[in-house]
């Protein structure tokens, strides 16, 4: 399932959701907030809304050809968020932890170099365009 | 075709999306965006440094040497920065 919206989401239920048969063995599940780095004051995401989920759709079949998922879960939100705010989930639901770690790790690495999504932050007068950071395109080489 | 901006580049050109009717003779990303980078003023600036643009045509990530044609739906962004 992926889900892209305003509103803020639960954790718990999505978790519980993905737990939804006995072949379950393993949930892992990465979950991302808005830190209020150097008084940022808050975070403005858009994104291409024709575009988000086909290429995150993408991501969860190629996750789902290389470990053996019994469920995924992405949820992204869009809008204006404040420090602390949740912004991101990512659930992998497998028999064994091991595809359970991997496909998460995977899928958020490949959703922040990939997934259509800008940040704007704005701190006290003043707005500014997140930029791409390096690591995260090493981060998603790796797989 | 249909053209896309978004984050600064939307704010450069001052609008998110526009109809633009393809000349016979740009046949590529590149060519289309070295186009509208001659319109000057917010499209100059938004087209001066390509290396700073990524492109999507058709809702998938492209490179600048992808072909483009009048039915596409084309996109100019900023490298991504969700999650």
């Amino acid at each position: 399932m992926i889900r892209i919206q305003p509103e803020d989401f639960d954790a718990g239920a999505e978790i519980a959701r993905l737990n939804a048969s006995t072949d379950v063995g393993a949930v892992a599940t990465f979950t991302g907030h808005v830190r209020a780095d150097d008084g940022l004051i808050a975070l403005t995401l858009e994104h291409y809304p024709a575009m988000t989920e086909r290429e995150i759709a993408r991501h969860v079949a190629e996750a789902e050809e290389r470990w053996p998922l019994l469920g995924v879960t992405i949820i992204h939100r869009v809008g204006r968020l404040v420090p602390g705010d949740r912004i991101v989930f990512v659930g992998v639901a497998s028999s064994h932890r091991q595809a359970a770690f991997e496909a998460c790790e995977f899928l958020m690495d490949y959703l922040k170099i990939h997934a259509p999504f800008w940040k704007q932050e704005e701190r006290a007068g003043a707005t500014r365009w997140v930029e791409a950071k390096s690591a995260d395109e090493k981060a998603a080489r790796r797989w | 075709m249909n053209l896309l901006y978004f984050a600064w580049v939307r704010q450069k050109t001052g609008r998110a999306e526009e109809k633009f009717e393809l000349p016979d003779d740009i046949a590529t990303v590149r060519e289309l965006a070295e186009h509208l980078r001659e319109r000057g003023g917010g499209y100059g600036e938004a087209f001066a440094e390509l290396a700073r643009l990524r492109a999507a045509v058709n809702q998938e990530h492209v490179s600048f040497d992808a072909p483009v044609t009048s039915e596409d739906e084309v996109a100019f962004f900023p490298p991504v920065t969700g999650g």
